[in-house]
């Protein structure tokens, strides 16, 4: 694979393996764990919201490098957006893994979380970088009926 | 013969220039296998027990023939004993949706060992929650070996079935199957082998170990994908009640009674996998022409390689016996501080095939407190040139990481 550095670069590396997001919140809104049953991988994301705002997220558990980095940097994007901004950067991040968006101006707002445009590279590690996200999408989404009830 | 030559009957690692070493996963298939089932396309292919043209006597022939070689391959007493089905999976749960579910009763205990595939561990979960009886298991000691203390101590008068793999599909110890099949007889209890992880590399003879049933998968052993065995001792079979119904396993048919076929029928419902096991025929002939003591003295050779090299990475973790005479072609390790995925895809960018994750034996994992390995098992068709691939691959893993790892 030639673009093995594109995926397991600086950034992700750095954020893989001593994240500063890694914690457990005070007190925590909304909590989800989210899980790869196949890897064995699982992770525990805490969100405290100021209103509509994300005022902090953190997460535990454990799992490869790609799904911790991802979650990371993940973090690191959503931390201080509206839910609906974040609702917004997770369909992207989604739409970008599955390669239906490519555009660089849409991609901006990713930030730090476009390191990961290579993965669909490694279709193993697809479900990796996804974990999070789709994790906190079902977060927000939850919240979201939660409300309408 | 040398490794060489036999490499050239594999298309496969002609064709692609990798390092496989994910033989427990499934194996390569040789091109006797391949043209077998080409073979039988071009000029036999009917639906055996069918039709009574020639064509469909002659499929009928090639699979019964093949039943009996199976039979002879591992020594069973009669032909009627080998019952196909579509893998060990099937085989497993065939013995305990019929045996298990018609004999155990409340009370009863099921033993096997923590080192089960899930298969053959969910299944008796099933199956004893479903009758009241209770699913023990035979831990292992830090060699990862089952001692005969913890044998004796789980095997009891209250044991009725005890299923135990052959060579586990993680840590390639060789369970003493024969002592447990011993053991649990003078205690009443019937024995079942997953010999999955055995048959590709040692002689399997029922009779020897007096098992009552064994069963493995086709793949692992050179056959193609989707064909497995069962074997049961015949007069357990015989009292057995059937696992799926339909077609080619029945004698007549009324509207609201039917009575069954004789072995092997019984347990063949509908039309069977024959490409499959034509294959397997074809892959028990390339195994005996091979013969199993130049397989064990070509693997022992890569596999003692193996070891030594891999003792040599300190930043390994090794889960493997130090007993060499109890191991058998599969070798699980983890690089302390990064994650078996993260190892397998640097691994796969150096054309280096291994498998990584919990190998379908959570339970196991968890009782060594983790969650997941990286696995390379190999094959007689690896060399030494691939154990340093390996090698090589795993030292540039580690460079990557070493700098990031517990900063």
């Amino acid at each position: 694979m030639e673009n093995l550095n594109d995926v397991y670069n600086e950034l992700i590396m750095e954020h893989s393996m001593n994240s500063y997001n890694k914690k457990k919140l005070d007190k925590c809104d909304l909590c989800k764990m989210g899980k790869n049953p196949n890897c064995g991988d699982e992770i525990e994301i805490e969100l405290k919201l100021d209103g509509n705002k994300i005022q902090d997220i953190g997460f535990t558990g454990h799992g490869c490098a790609i799904s911790q980095a991802s979650t990371s940097i993940m973090i690191d994007t959503l931390k201080g957006k509206t839910i609906e901004e974040a609702r917004e950067i997770i369909k992207t991040f989604i739409e970008m893994i599955k390669r239906e968006i490519t555009d660089e101006e849409e991609l901006k707002k990713l930030e730090d979380a476009i390191a990961f445009r290579n993965i669909s590279n490694m279709p193993a590690r697809v479900k990796c970088a996804l974990l999070a996200w789709h994790t906190i999408e079902d977060m927000l989404k939850e919240q979201n009926n939660n409300k309408q009830k | 013969m040398n490794v060489e030559d036999i490499k050239k009957d594999f298309p496969l690692l002609e064709n692609r220039e990798i390092t496989y070493l994910d033989n427990g996963a499934t194996a390569q298939k040789p091109i006797q296998v391949i043209k077998a089932i080409e073979e039988f396309y071009e000029k036999s292919n009917a639906n055996p027990h069918r039709g009574a043209y020639e064509l469909s006597i002659e499929a009928t022939e090639e699979y019964e023939s093949t039943r009996a070689k199976i039979a002879k391959f591992i020594n069973a007493k009669h032909s009627e004993e080998i019952i196909f089905s579509k893998n060990a999976t099937e085989s497993l749960n065939l013995i305990a949706y019929s045996y298990g579910m018609d004999n155990l009763k409340k009370d009863d205990e099921v033993v096997i060992s923590i080192m089960e595939h899930h298969s053959n561990l969910v299944p008796w979960q099933k199956i004893t929650k479903a009758t009241g009886s209770k699913l023990k298991y035979m831990y292992i000691n830090e060699d990862f070996e089952l001692s005969d203390e913890e044998i004796k101590n789980k095997i009891t008068d209250k044991t009725k079935i005890v299923g135990i793999t052959h060579v586990s599909n993680v840590l390639g110890t060789i369970n003493p199957v024969k002592k447990i099949i011993q053991y649990a007889h003078e205690k009443g209890a019937i024995v079942i082998v997953d010999a999955s992880q055995s048959i590709p590399h040692m002689k399997i003879d029922v009779q020897d170990l007096d098992a009552d049933f064994l069963v493995f998968s086709g793949h692992k052993m050179l056959a193609p994908l989707g064909i497995g065995v069962l074997y049961g001792k015949k007069e357990i079979l015989d009292k057995m009640t059937p696992f799926l119904m339909g077609g080619d396993m029945i004698e007549y048919v009324y509207e609201q009674e039917t009575t069954f076929a004789p072995l092997p029928n019984k347990f063949e419902a509908g039309t069977q996998n024959v490409e499959g096991v034509i294959g397997l025929g074809a892959a028990i002939d390339y195994i005996e022409n091979i013969g199993y003591n130049k397989i064990h003295d070509l693997e022992s050779e890569v596999v003692s390689y193996a070891r030594q090299e891999l003792s040599k990475l300190d930043y390994l973790t090794l889960y493997l016996t130090p007993n060499v005479q109890n191991h058998c072609s599969v070798i699980s390790f983890n690089i302390k501080g990064v994650h078996p995925h993260d190892v397998a895809s640097i691994l796969d960018s150096e054309k280096v095939c291994i498998r990584a994750g919990n190998h379908c034996a959570q339970p196991l994992l968890r009782s060594l407190g983790i969650d997941s390995t990286c696995r390379a098992s190999f094959c007689f068709y690896n060399t030494k040139e691939d154990v340093d691939n390996l090698v090589k691959a795993l030292n540039k893993t580690y460079r990557m990481f070493k700098k990031y790892i517990n900063k």
